[in-house]
């Protein structure tokens, strides 16, 4: 197994509760995966122990080659492994330029505060936030805040970028546009995994999806078979749905 | 000195602790504000018992009442138009806010009562029991501070008053939105930490000197009985009290009295950084 | 609030043109403090130090307390240490500017070891434990009786000359502290440990997440809000030849330290020496007048300040204020014409 991040029998148990049990997957260069479950399936903890936000139970963490199971969430930034929070966490006082600036000067390896500038403006450019550069980021609509947290990721230049549920709270007509988003973010060469609970909105976008139900990884593989996988139906449905479903033959979910 | 002594020493000062940080505990856990005063309250409410004794021969147990309410109506009156104005603003403010407060507050007490020690004396001679010797009114105070503790926690349970406080420190908002008026509720509760801080000020009258001098250590106190016993629990604050009275007790006995303070506040520290919960460590206020 | 203190470095050529007027102004401010000697008597020069002094722990609680947003009420300890460790090196013969410089680095060394351990905690647990360091501190020092000299105290030795020469030794040393807290300052400020500190100071998380080492960055400002103290406390100790613990390790100054800042605008870069220089005058000002109640007229600043500038001085919009005033004096003017 290669690939540019790989988890290895990844487990996390908070008290008695095992949120992540024995996780195992890796992502290619270049590829866009989704990462799909139930809420509560413990989609986010995984992320947190990607990026060194909680420590691991059981389990390693390969980046780029390197084992990086006890890093700090500013190391794995600065490693080029970037993410983004479900609920946006901007410097809210702060200019949405300056926001994307810090991304590019302690995340990305710009020399001077005014390279980190002209990184951030490029990187606003890309989201189309540029109009918006000066306004405080508390100001910003949600959509227009979930955007900021791209650029801000995006000016850290990363290698594997984690989506936490960026379209969360978003009306279709701007998940469309935060999906084209993220394509043009995977044609600049960067990894993405993103992570939903919406089904519909990751299978037009991914390559391959993964599924994790109750903390672990039930399934794994393209789309389509992903979507007509029975365990994943009941793990959505529920047992009783899920047979009703089988019963009458047909898997259009 | 015989370690039943010690413990026993360690156990009547532990319950006066307990009562002079629960109602610290409950302003910190419910309003989210450490409340600077609280020392300043405890002296006050010595003081008044002491004045009401000495000038006008009353009973200190039966002022003890009458000096609770006193200290209730300053808190509610405080937090009413001071503090509520602020209350969600971040620590800096609120404990500058009532450290300001607390100035003024001090120097009025220095100013008409003057920093001389303070104490009701009852002369109600000493009881000995298995070789432990213990004066009666210390007996009287540590039976009195348990007493008022113990109500808190029954108002906190029973009481339609204690329940809407519950409600509003687990969720401002819902309260507010199922018709509790928060920042009643929160002079309420501010003006109950003060009562309690008023109380336990006139049992440390009838057991010890109180003196303007003290505020400092009293507030010191509740610091660290709260984070010894867990922030925001009426049964945290009494873990707290009496873990601390043992632990001075015990520190003064093995390394000399002068020792006994800094121990706690080591403890204090450690504790802070290694279980901020404290050992009770329960969430809520019951 | 901290947007203020962020445009002046990274956009706003408005808050530029400003500057040298700021700077001129500071420049006035310290000649004045500095020709005291001259012009006044011992008791200004004694006002003058006493500014220069607080000022440079104000701009030193600055950094973690305005840049960083902690609320650190440890200044005391920072005080206290340096006092005691600039007296006991001199009592033994460490001779004097070596003996500031020691205790200015003890301090420094002190404050990094010590937010290692304390700056996990936030908020209130964070205030909390700053002001224990300061009683455990205090404690240690007056049960400390064969090296401290306990509750009784150390005598330190008198620095060399008449008392006036004295006043203006201490007076010059004091201000070079407090320039050089403010260098250190202006440094920050425009550059990366500043802006990282105001990534912490508005949301941690997110700048753990951009890369900031968050651990190290707060280390650095608590410790920088130790340095000056240390050496501010060793010289204070050389100038009144006595410290004792209740003195040296006092709660009132670590909270009057943060309230200068608050007064002046925490988080900015000059809030510090506007907000101490209001703050000591007005208190001299109550001692000499209203010697019984001065205590509670410092309280009624503080709620004062808290309700009425928020933000501080220099935080106000004095701009609109004029307006409005003008608007409200319009108003009189055609009401009055109108009868």
């Amino acid at each position: 197994m290669s690939g540019i991040l790989r988890l290895e029998g990844v487990s996390k148990a908070f008290g008695g509760i095992r949120a992540v049990n024995d996780v195992s997957f890796a992502l290619e260069e270049g590829e866009i995966v989704g990462l799909i479950g139930p809420n509560g399936a413990g989609k986010t903890t995984l992320v947190n122990l990607i990026t060194g936000v909680h420590p691991l139970t059981a389990g390693r963490v390969v980046f780029a080659g390197a084992d990086v199971t006890r890093q700090k969430p500013f190391q794995a930034a600065r490693r080029g492994l970037a993410r983004t929070f479900q609920i946006v966490q901007p410097f809210p006082q702060m200019s949405v330029l300056e926001n994307v600036a810090a991304g590019a000067l302690f995340g990305g390896a710009p020399d001077t505060m005014a390279d980190a500038l002209d990184e951030a403006r490029r990187e606003l450019a890309f989201v189309g936030l540029e109009p918006l550069a000066e306004t405080p980021a508390a100001s910003l609509t949600l959509p227009n805040r979930k955007r900021l947290e791209l650029a801000k990721s995006l000016a850290m230049r990363p290698k594997v970028l984690l989506l936490d549920e960026v379209n969360a709270g978003l009306n279709a007509a701007e998940i469309d546009g935060a999906l084209e988003l993220i394509r043009q973010i995977a044609a600049r060469g960067v990894t993405i995994l993103i992570i939903e609970h919406l089904m519909k909105v990751v299978l037009s976008i991914s390559q391959r999806i993964l599924v994790l139900h109750h903390g672990e990884l039930i399934a794994e593989g393209a789309p389509r078979a992903v979507v007509e996988n029975e365990k994943v139906i009941e793990a959505y449905l529920g047992a009783k749905f899920a047979a009703r479903f089988k019963q009458q033959g047909s898997a259009h979910v | 000195m015989d370690i039943l002594q010690i413990l026993v020493n360690g156990i009547v000062l532990g319950a006066l602790y307990a009562c002079i940080a629960v109602g610290f505990s409950l302003v910190w856990g419910v309003l989210n504000v450490i409340n600077m005063l609280h020392g300043s309250f405890i002296i006050l409410g010595g003081y008044l018992t002491f004045f009401a004794w000495f000038y006008l021969g009353l009973n200190p147990i039966l002022v003890l009442p009458a000096v609770a309410l006193v200290l209730y109506l300053l808190g509610f009156a405080l937090q009413y138009l001071f503090i509520n104005k602020v209350v969600t603003a971040p620590v800096l403010t609120t404990l500058t806010l009532t450290f300001g407060l607390d100035m003024i507050l001090y120097n009025l007490m220095t100013v008409y009562f003057t920093a001389t020690p303070r104490r009701v004396t009852l002369d109600l001679g000493i009881v000995e029991f298995l070789g432990v010797v213990t004066p009666v009114d210390r007996l009287l105070g540590m039976g009195l501070a348990l007493l008022l503790t113990a109500l808190l926690y029954l108002v906190m349970r029973g009481s339609t008053i204690g329940r809407a406080i519950v409600a509003v420190r687990m969720d401002r908002q819902a309260a507010a939105l199922m018709g509790i008026r928060v920042n009643r509720i929160y002079a309420i509760t501010f003006g109950i930490g003060a009562l309690m801080a008023g109380a336990a000020g006139a049992v440390f009258a009838m057991v010890f000197p109180v003196t303007t001098n003290l505020t400092g250590v009293f507030l010191g106190k509740a610091f660290v009985i709260c984070v010894i016993g867990g922030l925001g629990s009426v049964p945290g604050a009494l873990v707290g009290g009496l873990a601390l009275g043992v632990i001075e007790s015990f520190a003064g006995f093995l390394l000399g009295p002068q020792h006994a303070i800094t121990v706690g506040f080591v403890l204090m520290l450690i504790l802070l950084v290694v279980r901020p919960t404290g050992l009770v460590g329960v969430k809520g206020y019951e | 609030m901290g947007g203020d203190g962020t445009s002046t470095k990274l956009s706003g050529p408005a808050v530029l043109s400003r500057k040298p007027l700021a700077y001129a102004a500071l420049a006035l401010w310290v000649g004045l403090l500095a020709a005291t000697p001259l012009l006044g008597d011992n008791y200004t020069v004694r006002i003058a130090i006493t500014i220069a002094m607080f000022t440079a722990m104000a701009l030193s609680w600055n950094f973690i307390g305005g840049f960083t947003g902690y609320p650190s009420f440890s200044t005391a300890a920072f005080f206290g240490i340096g006092c005691y460790v600039g007296a006991l090196a001199q009592r033994n013969g460490i001779p004097l500017v070596v003996a500031w410089t020691l205790a200015t680095l003890a301090v420094a060394l002190f404050a990094a070891a010590l937010g290692l351990i304390i700056l996990r905690l936030k908020g209130h647990y964070f205030a909390i434990g700053s002001i224990a360091v300061v009683e455990v501190v205090r404690l240690i020092v007056s049960s400390w009786g064969s090296v401290t000299g306990g509750g009784d105290g150390l005598n330190v030795p008198l620095l060399q000359g008449g008392p006036e020469a004295v006043s203006a030794i201490v007076l010059y040393v004091m201000l070079a502290i407090m320039l050089a807290a403010f260098g250190a300052t202006v440094l920050v400020d425009r550059g990366r440990l500043g802006f990282g500190l105001r990534c912490i100071n508005q949301n941690e998380d997110a700048a753990d997440m951009v890369g900031i080492d968050t651990t190290r960055y707060k280390i650095a400002a608590y410790s920088l809000s130790a340095l000056f103290c240390g050496t501010v406390g060793a010289v204070y100790a050389s100038w009144v030849g006595y410290i004792d613990p209740t003195d040296s390790f006092s709660i009132l100054l670590t909270v009057k330290v943060p309230v200068m800042a608050l007064l002046g605008g925490a988080g900015t870069v000059f809030g510090p020496i506007v907000g101490t220089g209001v703050f000591v005058l007005l208190e001299e000002f109550f001692w000499a007048n209203f010697l019984e109640w001065n205590r509670a007229i410092l309280g009624g600043i503080i709620v004062f300040l808290i309700f009425f500038l928020p933000g501080g001085i220099l935080r106000l919009d004095y701009r609109r204020l004029w307006r409005d005033l003008l608007a409200r004096r319009a108003r009189q003017r055609s009401a009055e014409a109108a009868e």
